[in-house]
């Protein structure tokens, strides 16, 4: 069974990001991009599933700019077998992202797609059941452990209460949460190797997919701040501003 | 506008998520809600008393008992005949369903918003909330996700809403319901409870969580949580996690017990109303949003002041 991989590009997690001045967005010129964390551990759980030999073969997929094309050398680098870059500037909103991955997913007959829960840019959590709904399978959103065995495939999902389990029928979307796995790092000949892994590019136009969004940003904009308040000295000091706020008698 | 509000339950009662979600509804037009579930009368005829309620399409069905979204999509998708708007709760099961309606729809969906600036216009936060957009979709029809902590709580009681049971859509025949471990607590939900203690790496065990933190919030009448550092080490279970994608708190007092203070857990607590913070290092992060302060070890002082309250 082949396992199809999106992966996006997105402001490292690291780093603090800046709002633009005119309020049009997030400044992204020269600072440091990565692949968004879950979708680092959505490849780590394909690569996982190669290893036990459930999986055949791992294909990544990236929407975005050229240097995607970076993030998608790091999923190659990491094990994946081979990737697709679709070339889009601009926004591609997840409906629009949805609609390609299920013609990419048509070509490719995957039985199993792995995609990041969200995205730690726009944080919409929506691309895995959205593309779950326009291909008519179940999906195993926010999965902490994934077991395959025959057609099914189970899925144990963190929820607001815990934790639930829910058996799909194959072929079927897991979207991964934190503590699926620990992904590993890219070793320095596997990085070399990776390089001359085969990386096809294509556009929205090949698939005939409309990426014009359907969401106009009117504005972005800082939070309110918060002002560091005072430092108290003893436990006393705070059992008396704990009675001041009423939650203590 | 006619909106639909799926109604969060648990085939008993109605969840308190649904109440901030009933608000943000009432500000788009009337409020119709969505009771899917197997054996949940009592739940229907609950939510007909929220206030501002006008009508509750009630679907009972096995196919439902587990609010799984190959069958409870389909469901929202057939009722948006007659409605202009869906709205879920931004929890683990209205963000499970949601987009799954959307994409059905051909709508892109409007995640976790914190305010309604018009009929087509929503203020929401990206990037952890380290920044607040403000989107207007061009979409005929709404599907969007509210963040439960930006809105007040419709009043459970006074409304008079009519109950209507609306056949179901079928099993999808494609997934079912294996088993849940749902921890039973007597503590308020951490979402809803008005004081939270929550305890970070510097706790250092999970033996050291419920003997310095569970004190303090039974004292309290506390729910407790925390960061991602103190779930990943194992100290606590998945759903004790407060923060970007953990949950959205904003509690009246936040107490954070050897919490460093990453971007990604104020994104989950910066809105409380009081944030008090005890860490050994007095550059942590979480001081600059802290209200009150208090450095120093936290195994002398959270037993002191427990012993104290």
């Amino acid at each position: 069974m082949k396992i199809l991989v999106p992966v996006k590009r997105v402001l490292d997690y690291n780093l603090k990001p800046r709002v633009k001045a005119d309020g049009s967005g997030i400044d992204l010129a020269n600072v440091k991009q990565s692949m968004n964390p879950f979708d680092e551990i959505a490849v780590e759980e394909a690569i996982r599933l190669k290893e036990k030999g459930i999986a055949t073969e791992v294909i990544a997929v990236s929407i975005g700019e050229a240097k995607s094309q970076e993030t998608l050398r790091t999923a190659l680098a990491m094990g994946a077998d081979r990737a697709i870059l679709v070339t889009h500037d601009g926004v591609a909103e997840p409906l629009a992202v949805a609609k390609l991955l299920k013609a990419i997913a048509d070509e490719e007959q995957p039985g199993l797609i792995i995609l990041g829960k969200q995205a730690i840019d726009d944080d919409s959590n929506q691309t895995g059941q959205m593309l779950a709904a326009l291909l008519g399978w179940a999906q195993g959103t926010f999965a902490s452990k994934v077991e395959v065995s025959g057609e099914t495939v189970n899925v144990t999902r963190e929820v607001d209460g815990g934790l639930e389990t829910v058996a799909l029928k194959l072929p079927a979307i897991v979207t991964t949460d934190l503590r699926l796995n620990e992904p590993r790092y890219a070793s320095l000949p596997n990085i070399m190797k990776a390089k001359s892994k085969p990386l096809a590019t294509k556009a929205p136009g090949d698939y005939g997919v409309d990426m014009t969004p359907r969401l106009t940003t009117l504005n972005v904009s800082e939070p309110p701040k918060r002002q560091a308040g005072i430092k108290v000295a003893s436990v006393d000091e705070l059992v008396t501003k704990l009675k001041a706020l009423g939650v203590a008698a | 506008m006619k909106t639909l509000v799926l109604v969060e339950h648990d085939n008993a009662c109605v969840k308190d998520a649904t109440l901030h979600t009933v608000t943000a509804a009432a500000a788009l037009g009337e409020v119709h809600l969505l009771v899917a579930g197997q054996g949940c009368a009592a739940v229907a005829d609950e939510a007909a008393k929220i206030a501002g309620v006008a009508k509750v399409h009630l679907a009972d069905d096995a196919a439902y008992a587990h609010q799984l979204p190959e069958n409870v999509a389909p469901l929202v998708v057939a009722l948006m005949a007659d409605h202009e708007a869906f709205l879920a709760s931004a929890t683990t099961t209205g963000k499970n369903i949601a987009p799954r309606v959307a994409a059905l729809l051909d709508v892109m969906q409007i995640s976790d918003i914190i305010a309604v600036d018009g009929p087509d216009s929503f203020t929401r936060p990206i990037y952890a909330g380290n920044a607040i957009a403000k989107v207007k979709t061009s979409d005929k029809k709404l599907v969007i996700t509210v963040r439960g902590t930006a809105f007040d709580k419709a009043a459970a009681s006074g409304g008079s809403g009519t109950v209507e049971t609306v056949p179901g859509t079928g099993d999808s025949g494609i997934a079912s319901f294996v088993g849940a471990e749902i921890a039973a607590s007597e503590r308020p939900e951490l979402t809803s409870a008005r004081v939270i203690v929550s305890g970070g790496r510097g706790v250092g065990s999970g033996e050291n969580y419920h003997k310095i933190i569970d004190p303090l919030a039974d004292k309290l009448g506390a729910a407790t949580g925390a960061s991602r550092a103190a779930v990943d080490a194992g100290f606590v279970p998945n759903d004790y996690q407060v923060g970007q994608t953990g949950k959205i708190v904003a509690p009246d007092v936040y107490i954070a017990v050897g919490i460093s203070g990453a971007i990604q857990h104020l994104a989950g607590m910066k809105d409380s109303k009081t944030i008090i913070a005890i860490n050994k290092d007095e550059d942590a992060p979480i001081f600059q949003v802290a209200d009150i302060g208090l450095v120093g070890d936290l195994f002398q002082i959270v037993p002191e002041l427990t012993a104290k309250l």
